[in-house]
Parts: structure tokens; sequence; C-alpha cells
């Protein structure tokens, strides 16, 4: 059974905390990466190869510059 | 026909190392471009560079550091009988850096070859070194990676500009009796040429950045374990882990996969910068320089970057 929207979401606040050290409560749908987050462009690859480890969808480099918020993220995998 | 004998290994006997004088801090490079100390530092790790003057060439740089690995090592010019130089920033293809070195550093007729694996390059070499010893068609070899990255980037490119920058460093191989130089583990990716490339001789090099950070945090670290393995070391038994200098999270990323739980970790990128074929070779003659490894002790090496390319090997630290 694929993974719900809540699911994705704390396992994304886990892996954004690890990489960056990021509180996982501060990540939520609406967060955009850059301006309310402040990750980088090479946390974000960090961030895509370990949310393919853990929902098993790749977030190839040509798509992840226009997943600008948490929540493009979240149906990106869920797609 | 007969063939030679070869040696039954080869080692190490010494390194040498050569950085241009002039040190740019990325405050001198906020002066020329849109960027400032804090971003360099947390994308690449960097402090400072250097960056070798018109008057300066990627030869003289290889003269230098050549000539110091062969001072330390005691042998005379006349011993070395193969030469080669990795390095894929030549100013031009036409001759061969080896010969021009080899006759600078006044060796007399030797083998004498490039290597362009780019960043993986002095990798490549050492193994070439190593077999040539153990087959018979060398008894010494100089082995160099010396590059003016600085001659093929666009200072106004930000993405290269800040990381890129020049030196060179040398090993003098010599034969052993037991081995000194592990089994090379070696191989490429051609699917992401286009990631790290130079597209014509009137073009900068140019840099995927997230594709290869991505490629060298995910493929490479397995690429080093086997390297271990081949060789029959546990990481464990490290004394130091010498990545290509690319950049300082890439290194951190692999060495944390790696388990080279004793080991020195180079970081020689925060004081030098990426330069390519150079960064190994300098990074672990500065270690040896500052007494941060044990004579004796087993260092990996691991160099990827275009092509894509990548080698790895355990080696005897002399």
């Amino acid at each position: 059974m694929a993974a719900t929207e809540q699911e994705i979401l704390a396992g994304l606040g886990k892996i954004i905390n690890e990489i960056t050290g990021i509180p996982a409560a501060d990540v939520t749908p609406e967060k955009n990466f850059v301006d309310d987050l402040d990750i980088d462009s090479l946390s974000m690859v960090e961030i895509a190869v370990a949310a393919q480890d853990e929902f098993g969808a790749e977030i190839p480099d040509d798509q992840l510059k226009h997943l600008k918020t948490v929540k493009d993220v979240i149906n990106f995998i869920q797609a | 026909m007969k063939l030679p004998q070869g040696a039954p290994g080869a080692k190490v006997l010494a390194f040498g190392h050569y950085q241009p004088a002039n040190v740019v801090t990325n405050d001198d490079l906020a002066k020329l471009i849109e960027t400032n100390d804090a971003w360099i530092q947390s994308r690449v790790g960097i402090k400072e560079r250097r960056f070798a003057g018109p008057e300066e060439s990627e030869i003289d740089l290889a003269v230098q550091a050549g000539g110091k690995a062969l001072a330390a090592s005691g042998l005379a010019a006349g011993d070395i009988d193969l030469v080669i130089v990795a390095t894929c920033t030549l100013e031009a293809q036409i001759p061969n850096a080896a010969g021009r070195v080899s006759h600078r550093l006044g060796i007399d007729a030797p083998g004498a070859y490039d290597v362009n694996a780019a960043c993986a390059g002095f990798c490549y070499a050492l193994a070439s070194a190593s077999d040539a010893i153990r087959a018979g068609s060398a008894k010494n070899v100089l082995v160099i990676g010396t590059e003016k990255l600085t001659q093929w980037v666009d200072i106004q490119d930000r993405a290269t500009s800040v990381i890129f920058a020049d030196g060179a460093g040398a090993a003098v191989v010599v034969p052993s009796e037991t081995p000194g130089i592990g089994p090379v583990v070696w191989g490429s990716a051609g699917d992401k040429a286009d990631a790290i490339m130079i597209k014509d001789r009137n073009s900068a090099l140019n840099q995927e950045g997230q594709t290869v950070f991505r490629w060298a945090t995910t493929a490479l670290h397995p690429i080093a374990r086997e390297a271990c393995e081949r060789a029959g070391v546990d990481p464990a038994e490290l004394a130091a882990f010498v990545p290509h200098q690319a950049n300082l999270r890439i290194i951190e990323a692999i060495a944390r996969k790696i388990g080279a739980t004793n080991a020195v970790v180079a970081k020689d990128i925060v004081l030098a910068g990426n330069t390519s074929a150079a960064s190994i070779p300098l990074a672990l003659s500065r270690m040896i320089e500052r007494g941060e490894v044990p004579s004796g002790g087993l260092a990996l090496l691991l160099g990827f970057g275009a092509g894509l390319t990548y080698a790895s090997q355990v080696i005897e630290i002399p």
C-alpha cells in the first residue's frame, strides 16, 4: 500500500532533520525549501536520495529543481 | 621471445608537492564576482586556494612537485626510467607534459606519457606505475599530478571559479618485496560524461553540480570499500583516507559510509581548493609533511571526476 500524505510528511521531517538539523516539526507542507527552510541545492540532492531509499520514488535532478515546497515533494512521491 | 622478470610488488618511496605562491581567499573572489565567504564555505568547504599567474604553467608546477618528490626519495634523476603525468588542463595538447617535465628534471630518455582521467588521474597513473614495475616494463617511476584549472575556468562562473585551483603533487614509485600499492578498482560512467565538460577549445569548464554531487555521494563508497577488500584490508585498519578533494561535503559523506573509523580524513580542500589530478598527492604529501599520518600506515586513495571516471587503491604511506 502506498504511503499516506501524513506518513510521507513524517518521513520527510525525519530525513530533513538528519541532513540539515532543522526540527522535524518545522517541516510542514506549505514550507518552501529555499525561502522558508534555507535548504541549499546540495542538501536537496541528499534529501532526494534519502527519500528514494525511504519511499522508493526516484526524484531525478531535472525534476528536483521544480519541487519548491514540501507539498510538491509529497505530491511527486505519491504520483 | 622472452619476457623480463618484474618485481613482486611496488611501493611509494616518497611524495612531493608544490603550490603557486598566490593565495586567493573567498573575500578576494567576492571582490570579482557575486559570492561571499559564508556561501562558499557552506557549499564546498573552501577557505582559500592558490592560483598560478601567467608566468607559471602546469609544466612548471609539475617540475617543482616532481623535483621535490625525487629529492625526498634519495634517488637520482638517472634512476628514473618512466614518467607518467596525470593532467586534464594542459594549455596545448601537443607535446605531452611528461616529456617536457622529464627533460627539465634531468631524467634522460625515460618512457614518458600523460594520463587524462581528470580528477581520478593520479590513481590511474599510480596503478599504471605499479603494474609497469611488476611487469618489468620499468624500474623506478615518477608519477605526477599537475593542474592549472584556472586557465580552463571562467572566473565569472561562480559554480566553478570558487572551487577549482592550481597545484601539483608527485610520487616516486619503486620495486618492493612486499605489496606497497594495492590492487586498483577502477571504472567509468560515460553515460554521465556531460556532467563535467569543456565543450570545445573556446569554452570553459562546465559542471552540473547536483548531478556530480549525487553520483559522488551514492556511487563511490562501494568502490572504495572494494579497494580495501581486494587489498585484504579492513577499513578500520586504515591510518588515512585521502579522497579526491572535490567538495568537503562529498568527502565527509563518503568518509561516513566507508567505516574508516581510525583514519585521518584528508580535508586539504579547505586550504587548496579542488586541484583535480593533483589533489590526492598534494593532500597526502602535506599530511606527511605535517606529521599527521604514520610512516608504514595504510592510506586509502579514491579519485573521481570528469568522464565520469573513478579509481581507488590502498597504499602504504612512505
